[in-house]
């Protein structure tokens, strides 16, 4: 069932409204639990729009495998989806920097309140980023430590490559995540693929990883594939920053292992065919970031490697 | 006066960026100052130029007293400025979220750790900035509960006002902050909001600063005695918010004062001008904020009041 669970009146005519497709097993069929997949806080990130239309698809196929309640949340900054931008337009203000907002000081923080009132109180809650447009992720969950106990095995379900336990910082406090997993509702931050484009088969793989999980809940009964284990790391990324300006042209493909010192591409000068400089591994590991926007500052991501982790 | 160019960064297709610093006195870095950290703060920008002029003729005179160096950092980012973007023009992100920084990180991160390190040491810390919002204030400084703040120095610039915020976690990231946590006591001076330049509110900005600097002993500068701040808590000020959008027909502005139960302003319905909605004081008091875009939505604040408490 289609609902809005947020109207704000913008200046001229229409509203801002958030909307939220509620899919209901059938009745006698419900285990009591409710899990949230939200989209769309960044407006360039278009990746959960793919898996939120396929998994609508999946489960209106099957309401019969259905044992408890699927909220589908595409859009939390449709005015940004709508026009292309990562924050919310008007206010220049990113989005995931407001949460958990309040009933009334701003329009920004009133939506974001009245999102986590909603979400509130469900067993769990994906919320599914597409990287920038800058940069291509290979399917992955993020987790700040202070929540690792409770959401490490959740994500291990999910059917993702690779599992980053990152460090607390005070910026982050205000993360739709963070709001969430502070008030009990546990909430897994997905990162996959590039902005502004859908990768399929990172879709698809993220579906059969819900459902995977849904089914360990009790949520589903339907048929689901083995999921993959993903590698778990902490502190073992290493970062590669550029160092000069130019076109970064890369020399290897998203997703694979690469060697200590290995070339992984140029900053490539066009005016006068010079390398700015030849980008090389720091280290041995998965290059599970890289770089798909080719013009870079000094100091822009090109890519980061998972140097452990992999022993399980 | 020594100017000195205290980063450069290489871009790709522009010339560097070049962060110009300038230096007035010598011997112990007393203060430092910044101004324009983003893209259209103009005005910002603006007042540290008539700072620089200021000084400079001060220091000629020989007002500035030994053992006392002042820094001026006018503009950190004329790159966003000269292509009309407030944000860094590539990926949007905001300098003064980056504080404090980190010279291997992002570029951003890498800006903000050259000008915090330029900057770090002083006792004295001032930041002309702006609000995220669209609106103007009445002249004020700012600055941010973290226990290491001093509320009776802010009272030296003798503006009218020093409003003391709590800090939310965004704010961890901002350079007024970081100040703080490496203990120089850091003040941010909110004058005249706009992306046009004021020669009169940047003025009122340079005696405020100037006054500080005499009365911490850094210059001799006679000037007049400006006013007994009043100290303000951000909670305690009163808001008025909007209960619908359409355009917004403002009735005062910042610094006026209002009586309880008055019509501040109207929201006005865009196609009827039909009035939709007035906006009542919900106390009596001056205007420390007031919305400026014709636009307004539902659920904005519109004006910010601090009460009268007496009567
Ligand atoms: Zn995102």
């Amino acid at each position: 069932m289609k609902e809005t669970i947020v109207s704000v009146q913008l200046p001229v005519q229409e509203a801002l409204e958030i909307e939220r497709n509620r899919l209901t097993p059938p009745v006698g069929q419900d285990g009591g639990k409710r899990i949230c997949i939200v989209t769309g806080i960044h407006g360039d990130e278009l990746e959960g729009q793919y898996l939120a239309y396929r998994l609508n698809r999946v489960l209106q196929a099957h309401p019969e495998h259905l044992h408890g309640t699927v909220d589908i949340y595409p859009a939390i900054n449709p005015l940004g989806i709508n026009s292309i931008t990562r924050g919310v337009p008007l206010f220049d203000l990113d989005m995931n920097r407001v949460f958990p907002g309040s009933e009334n000081s701003s329009m920004v923080e009133h939506i974001a309140h009245e999102v986590v009132e909603d979400i509130r109180g469900a067993d769990i809650c994906i919320d599914i980023h597409a990287s920038n447009i800058f940069l291509t992720e290979l399917p992955q969950v993020r987790i700040n430590e202070m929540f690792e106990t409770e959401l490490v095995p959740l994500a291990k379900e999910l059917n993702i490559d690779f599992i980053w336990v990152h460090a607390a910082a005070t910026v982050l406090e205000s993360t739709l995540a963070h709001s969430l997993n502070s008030i009990g509702t546990k909430c897994l931050v997905v990162e996959m693929g590039v902005g502004m484009r859908l990768t399929r088969a990172y879709g698809d793989q993220l579906l059969e990883g819900i459902l995977n999980l849904m089914k360990t809940q009790g949520m589903w009964s339907g048929d689901t594939q083995p999921v993959r284990e993903p590698i778990i790391g902490r502190n073992e990324v290493a970062f590669l920053n550029a160092e000069g300006a130019g076109i970064f042209i890369s020399e290897v493909s998203h997703n694979c292992m690469v060697e200590q010192g290995q070339t992984l591409g140029v900053i490539a000068d066009p005016l006068t065919g010079q390398d700015v400089q030849v980008v090389t591994a720091p280290e041995k590991g998965l290059l599970f970031t890289l770089r798909d926007y080719p013009v870079v500052y000094p100091g822009s991501l090109l890519g980061r490697i998972l140097t452990g982790g992999f022993e399980k | 006066m020594r100017q000195e160019t205290l980063y450069t960064l290489d871009t790709p297709y522009r010339q560097k960026l070049a962060v110009e610093g300038f230096r007035f006195g010598r011997g112990k870095k007393c203060c430092a100052i910044v101004g324009a950290i983003r893209g259209n703060e103009v005005q910002q920008m603006y007042t540290c130029s008539l700072l620089v002029r200021e000084l400079k003729r001060l220091e000629q005179q020989g007002a500035i007293n030994t053992n006392h160096e002042i820094l001026v950092i006018p503009c950190v980012n004329h790159f966003s400025m000269n292509v009309g973007s407030r944000f860094w023009a590539m990926d949007q992100t905001d300098i003064n979220r980056m504080f404090p920084g980190y010279d291997k990180g992002e570029t951003t991160q890498r800006i903000a750790e050259a000008v915090f390190s330029a900057v770090q040491g002083y006792d004295y810390g001032i930041q002309f900035t702006s609000f995220y919002v669209q609106g103007e204030f009445v002249p004020h400084v700012r600055i941010m509960h973290t226990g290491y703040e001093n509320a009776s120095l802010a009272n030296l610039f003798g503006l009218p006002y020093v409003l003391l915020r709590n800090p939310k976690p965004f704010d961890t990231t901002t350079l007024n902050y970081n100040w703080q946590i490496w203990n120089t006591n850091a003040f941010s001076i909110y004058s005249h909001e706009s992306d046009d330049i004021s020669t009169p509110q940047a003025e009122l900005s340079v005696s405020a600063v100037l006054r500080f600097l005499s009365r911490v002993g850094a210059l001799h500068y006679t000037c007049h005695n400006g006013y007994m701040s009043a100290i303000l808590q951000e909670e305690n000020l009163a808001s008025v918010h909007t209960t619908c959008g359409g355009i917004f027909h403002r009735l005062k502005v910042a610094g006026e004062n209002v009586r309880y139960g008055e019509v501040i302003g109207e929201i006005l319905d865009p196609l009827t001008a039909e009035v939709k909605e007035q906006l009542i004081a919900p106390t009596s008091g001056t205007l420390f904020f007031a919305a400026k875009n014709p636009l307004i939505t539902q659920h904005a604040e519109a004006y910010r009041i601090i009460r009268r408490m007496y009567s």
